[in-house]
């Protein structure tokens, strides 16, 4: 399965999936980013799709290395927009999307390495005018220039959500597991360069980039005014318990009761 | 009442002299009803006590002395407790200086612990001068089950309650933000940095506002040097990074950020906007939750388990529950163990650790590393022919009696209601 961006699907959807350097947790390595590639992974499952990878930052070797890992999830080339570090990317990008003109454009969520804001997304949808839609797990289909969605939410449910094209869709953890790279169209695939002008991000330069500290641990205060209460604190959890118990019921009162509880909680659904 | 110590040298001498007419008098009077203090202030200035006074009786008629400072001899008592009980100090503030804009995510209706170390931190910023304070104005979206809005620390509530606020409407609550924004420039917005909450809206609104906000912020300091006169310390690069700043007017703190409120009581007055909201446009529709298979749902994050023990006599009636319930299934270790249910629905200890907010074990006996699982669990049902088992004591709600029979009416109440409903589609 080869996703060209030379060729064309009869009426097919124009894709971009904005890819960027990610960075191992633990070895600090240059790799894919996981948001990124699941991104892709999400972009690579529409039908009729043509999708294009598109990158902008510096040119070095690590990155490179790292890009290339996008091209072998099945890729030929990738559009990388050469900027020069410590450069807001922002202009760059809007300007290569206008020329692009994709109807739906992918991002992850935030990066894995410098500011990792997680503005990009939002700031590229104000600027181009497009609905901004994220955490999403799944496009179930996208016809007649609207895309139905499923957004993740917490505990494993889904929300179903319409939203109108062009519009911008980003990917958290809850995107599907991106494909391992393959070596051989890693290796083969190209990195067509573009420069387009480059503005420097002042902003950032003047703050402050460390490696993270640990977080201070909360204490836990205990605000109590007699022995009693501080006792109380000191021993709260071998207490528990003050749940209410029913014994000697019938298991039909038993059944009204816990129902009952299940409808307050409202984890019975219709 | 002040805690200086007013002496009147006259009344302690009537008070040691007992031959003075006035003497039981002015003992009253100065040691409450008891009329022996245990504690008084000698000639010379020095303490003097009286053992056999100190202490009072409990309820059960037994003499407590309690020598935590709460409570002095049978005297003093009722001055004081008043003052040092878990009341909290009223404030209210009638003319803000600026104002601190908290949008909390409301997760499950109520105000979260996040929202709450959130409130904590825009009382840090809208207090640090008493001269002129702040006033914390909190913007509730859609309906919620929070009562007590004031012990957080929030002096004004403005409620978004229409229905276009219901579910996902980022567009309708970024309307309503700027709306806000535009009448009352608040002087920081803060949101909590959740995912699908305050991050994603938090963003936008930054975004729409032309702010470069703060994100996962996690301490703010004081700075003069900061235009804001604020310094934040917040994480970056994926958690790997700090980045630290001056505190921009949009900041999407983390859970921590500050302590939450704890010793005043705000007075959350309602608040509204003097002009009706502008018709949002929307172009992101919310089809509503989608029926998810709960079989399918890891066990560490399923909302609502019915975990099956040793007690468990007919499977294929547990397994009938659990779908009828729509609940996700769990087990004990001896329920795996003995080939009734796969390993990866094991709770506890060695199984995996549950985070439901409803959790009903069925024939479990609760030993402790069973209990270690389900430790997150917000309410407990527990379902046990043994009332004295360790499952009842951690429970909720407990019901005595057998498994079985419990199972089978609960599975025919829930078909009941279902049936019920949808009778009542029909007739609509
Ligand atoms: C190192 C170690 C690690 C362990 N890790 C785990 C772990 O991760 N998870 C775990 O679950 N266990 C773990 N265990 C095992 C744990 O100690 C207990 O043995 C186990 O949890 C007991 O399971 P149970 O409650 O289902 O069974 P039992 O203790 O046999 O309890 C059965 C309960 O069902 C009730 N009952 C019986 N018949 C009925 C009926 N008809 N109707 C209603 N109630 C009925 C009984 O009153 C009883 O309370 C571990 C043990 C060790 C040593």
């Amino acid at each position: 399965m080869s996703h060209d961006t030379t060729k064309q699907a009869s009426g097919g959807l124009d894709v971009a999936v904005l890819v960027s350097v990610g960075r191992h947790p633990l070895t600090a390595r240059a790799r894919r980013a996981d948001h990124d590639a699941r991104a892709v992974e999400l972009a690579l499952g529409l039908e009729a799709a043509r999708v294009r990878l598109i990158h902008a930052g510096r040119n070095d070797p690590d990155s490179e290395a790292a890009l290339r890992d996008y091209l072998g999830m099945g890729f030929a080339s990738l559009t990388r927009i050469d900027q020069p570090a410590g450069a807001d990317v922002l202009p760059a990008l809007l300007e290569a999307l206008r020329e692009a003109a994709p109807q739906l454009l992918f991002t992850g969520s935030r990066a894995e390495t410098g500011e990792g804001s997680g503005l990009l997304p939002y700031l590229l949808g104000e600027a181009l005018g497009w609905p901004v839609v994220t955490g999403i797990a799944a496009v179930e289909s996208v016809e007649g220039g609207t895309a139905t969605l499923l957004q993740a939410l917490p505990r494993g449910q889904r929300r179903r959500l319409r939203v109108r094209l062009p519009a911008l869709i980003s990917v958290d953890e809850a995107g599907p597991a991106p494909r391992q790279s393959a070596y051989g169209p890693a290796r083969r695939g190209t990195l067509s360069a573009e420069t387009r002008p480059a503005e420097t991000d002042d902003a950032l330069a003047g703050w402050t980039l460390e490696p993270a500290r640990a977080r201070p641990k909360r204490l836990k205060i205990v605000k109590a005014s007699s022995a009693r209460e501080r006792f109380k604190a000191a021993a709260a959890k071998a207490e528990g318990g003050g749940g209410q118990v029913l014994t000697d019921v019938t298991p039909e009162q038993g059944a009204e009761a816990i129902f009952t509880l299940l409808k307050e909680e409202g984890v019975l659904r219709h | 009442m002040s805690d200086i110590v007013r002496r009147d040298p006259r009344k302690e001498w009537i008070a040691r002299n007992r031959l003075h007419p006035e003497h039981f008098a002015v003992l009253a009077e100065l040691g409450g009803e008891g009329a022996s203090p245990s504690e008084w202030i000698g000639p010379s200035g020095l303490i003097r006590r009286n053992p056999r006074a100190v202490g009072f009786i409990g309820p059960n008629g037994i003499k407590r002395i309690d020598r935590s400072g709460g409570q002095r001899g049978a005297q003093a008592a009722q001055g004081r407790r008043s003052q040092a009980g878990p009341t909290r100090r009223s404030v209210a503030i009638e003319e803000p200086a600026f104002l601190i804009a908290v949008v909390p995510d409301l997760a499950g209706g109520r105000l979260s612990s996040h929202d709450r170390d959130l409130l904590g931190l825009a009382r840090q910023l809208a207090d640090a001068d008493p001269e002129r304070p702040g006033a914390v104005l909190a913007l509730t979206f859609g309906s919620h089950k929070e009562t007590a809005f004031g012990d957080a620390g929030i002096d004004r509530l403005m409620a978004f309650d229409e229905a276009i606020f219901d579910g996902y409407a980022p567009e309708a609550r970024l309307a309503a933000l700027q709306a806000v924004e535009r009448e009352l420039a608040p002087r920081h917005w803060l949101l909590p940095d959740s995912s699908l909450g305050g991050g994603e809206l938090g963003r936008r609104l930054a975004v729409r506002l032309g702010e470069r906000a703060a994100t996962q912020v996690w301490q703010v300091e004081a700075d003069a040097e900061a235009p804001s006169g604020w310094r934040c310390t917040a994480r970056a690069s994926a958690g790997a990074n700090d980045l630290r700043r001056p505190l921009p007017r949009v900041a999407l703190a983390l859970a921590e950020c500050a302590e939450p409120v704890s010793e005043t009581h705000h007075a959350a007055r309602p608040l509204t906007l003097s002009q009706p909201l502008p018709e949002a446009f929307t172009r992101i529709e919310d089809g509503g939750a989608v029926a998810v298979d709960p079989a399918g749902v890891a066990l560490a994050e399923a909302e609502f388990i019915l975990s099956a023990g040793n007690g468990v006599r007919d499977w294929d009636a547990y397994h009938h529950a659990a779908r009828t319930l729509g609940a996700t299934e769990g087990a004990s270790r001896v329920a795996v163990d003995d080939g009734f249910m796969p390993r990866d629905r094991q709770v506890g200890a060695t199984g995996t650790w549950v985070t439901a907010r409803v959790y009903v074990a069925v024939g479990i006996s609760g030993a402790i590393q069973h209990l270690q699982g389900i430790q997150r669990c917000d309410k407990v049902v527990a379902i046990n022919l043994d009332p004295g088992c360790d499952m009842i004591k951690r429970a909720d709600l407990a019901v005595i009696g057998d498994a079985g029979a419990i199972l089978e009416a609960l599975v025919a109440r829930v078909e009941r209601e279902r049936q019920g409903a949808e009778e009542q589609r029909d007739v609509a």
